[in-house]
């Protein structure tokens, strides 16, 4: 048996001791197989990522998700920092607790990082950002601040918890009184609360209903065992892959770099070029290249056997691109893609696999949301 | 760790074979090598009637992780495919040993067996790796 064919690894970090999250024992009494996820000892699944899958689209799954990066901007110039920093516009938030997911850019357009931001008030925002980009992000988020009257503080004392599928709103209940819990089921997608100790959004990564939560870290454990005990299941980074790739989210280092426009990676509807006047890391870059013209982020659909993976080449009309994310889709039982390719582009596309030419469908890059499948092939 | 029977004999690149008696062998992947890809998607067979070299790429295990050729350990005819896999690629995963395996062979030479690993020296092998 010899790999012909695999999923591009992560950039490998080797780190003399990958760091462990506050659940790290809970992964081993889970059963995990623990791998380096850049330089954090991280759960890859429990014994199947297909059967993990399947829990979070029809009943609940928890992710540790602790080694995400949580920022808080604080001060008087908060709100101006970040409408500098942000190609969304935090502008937009006018109730405490809403979230806004944005990019982050360089001054070429590049995507340095992609965030959600949580808007508390003017003067305090809370930004959880990816942990493989943490050092280059904090680096970025302290040159940005300059002259801007802003405190950027780093929050290594929270853990995060993801708790997704269509029975998070009725487990979570477990970890609130009933009050609590009526408040929580109100919330709106996109909106976060603090619950005494507790901090729940309803935001996710997997296209499923349900929350993610930043509690301290000497709590997390309990917060674990609670809902393990419950009935929620364990879920490692492969399904979280799988879940994300689904909904048609991208994955930092992978759909978008700091070499790709938003444009071209499926994220302009979260570049807010109104108003004209905001002057916004990357705007001229963005405008350049919005005139121009600029490569498409599409999905592709697959339905005979075999897997599209990343890496491999795509050609469609406009000419040569290639798969930025490719999995087996578990729900809908073929392989879907995300690949990066030129304009126009066509009803279908062709994929080199294994020497061989494959014709595949191009749609549009979301294939599941709520359980159900948004593509037919 | 995984598991590695003792009655079984293995090629360095992951593949198990039973002895069914009259020449015929069966083929499977180790528990190792199900443990390296994850869950398997597909199982690509090769056909009955076939006939193949040691060495030779007969099937693909396609898992969530990678597509891997899987080499036929030795010479012979292919003289069953397991049609199980086609609906249940996770038996792979499940029972590599047992309800997961490949395909059935029978032997043009059966000495080509004495050449491949036992228990001891695939286990050592995985160690290594």
């Amino acid at each position: 048996m010899r790999a012909i064919e695999s999923n591009k690894k992560p950039t490998e970090v080797k780190y003399a001791m990958a760091q462990r999250t506050p659940l790290y024992p809970q992964h081993l009494a889970a059963g995990a197989k623990m791998v380096d996820f850049h330089g954090w000892d991280m759960p890859l699944n429990y014994g199947s990522q297909i059967e993990e899958h399947h829990a979070v689209r029809r009943e609940v799954g928890m992710f540790d998700v602790s080694h995400m990066t949580i920022v808080d901007v604080t001060g008087p110039e908060a709100k101006a920092y970040l409408r500098r920093l942000l190609a969304n516009d935090v502008e937009k938030l006018k109730v405490p607790g809403k979230a806004l997911y944005s990019a982050m850019l360089n001054e070429t357009g590049g995507v340095i990082d992609d965030l959600i931001v949580y808007f508390f008030s003017d003067v305090s925002y809370r930004l959880v950002v990816n942990s493989a980009t943490r050092d280059k992000d904090l680096q970025w988020l302290e040159k940005q601040a300059g002259e801007f009257d802003v405190a950027i503080t780093e929050r290594t004392e929270f853990a995060m918890l993801a708790v997704q599928g269509p029975q998070a709103k009725e487990k979570v209940s477990v970890l609130m009184n009933e009050d609590q819990h009526a408040l929580v089921s109100d919330m709106k997608p996109f909106f976060g609360m603090q619950l005494d100790d507790l901090f729940i959004a309803t935001t996710g990564y997997t296209g499923e209903a349900g929350y993610e939560l930043i509690i301290p870290a000497d709590q997390v454990g309990q917060v674990w065992d609670k809902l393990l005990q419950a009935g929620v299941h364990p879920c490692g980074l492969g399904a979280r892959d799988t879940l994300r790739l689904e909904a048609g989210m991208n994955l930092y280092g992978q759909d978008m770099d700091e070499n790709v426009s938003p444009l071209a990676a499926n994220m302009a509807w979260s570049v807010a070029f109104e108003p004209s006047e905001r002057n916004f890391v990357g705007r001229s870059a963005l405008e350049e290249q919005k005139a121009a013209g600029t490569e498409k982020l599409i999905g592709l659909v697959m339905e005979e056997k075999g897997v599209l993976r990343a890496g491999l080449k795509v050609i469609v009309e406009g000419g040569e691109g290639v798969i930025t994310s490719g999995t087996f889709s578990p729900t809908l039982g073929y392989s879907v893609a995300m690949a990066r390719v030129p304009q126009p582009v066509g009803d279908t596309a062709q994929v080199e696999m294994r020497k061989k030419m494959v014709t595949v469908k191009v749609v549009k890059p979301s294939f599941v949301r709520h359980g159900k499948a948004v593509v037919s092939a | 760790m995984s598991n590695v029977p003792n009655e079984l004999k293995y090629a360095s690149t992951h593949e198990w074979i039973r002895d069914e008696g009259d020449g015929v062998y069966t083929v499977g992947i180790t528990d190792h090598a199900q443990e390296l890809l994850g869950d398997m998607v597909f199982v690509e067979l090769p056909e009955v009637g076939d006939s193949v070299a040691a060495g030779d790429d007969c099937a693909v295990a396609e898992s969530v992780k990678a597509a891997s050729d899987i080499y036929a350990p030795i010479a012979g005819e292919i003289i069953a495919v397991n049609e199980e896999l086609e609906d249940s690629p996770e038996l792979v995963n499940n029972d590599p040993f047992g309800d997961g395996w490949l395909f059935k062979i029978k032997a043009d030479d059966e000495s080509e067996v004495a050449g491949l690993l036992d228990a001891e020296g695939y286990a050592a092998s995985i160690e290594e790796d």
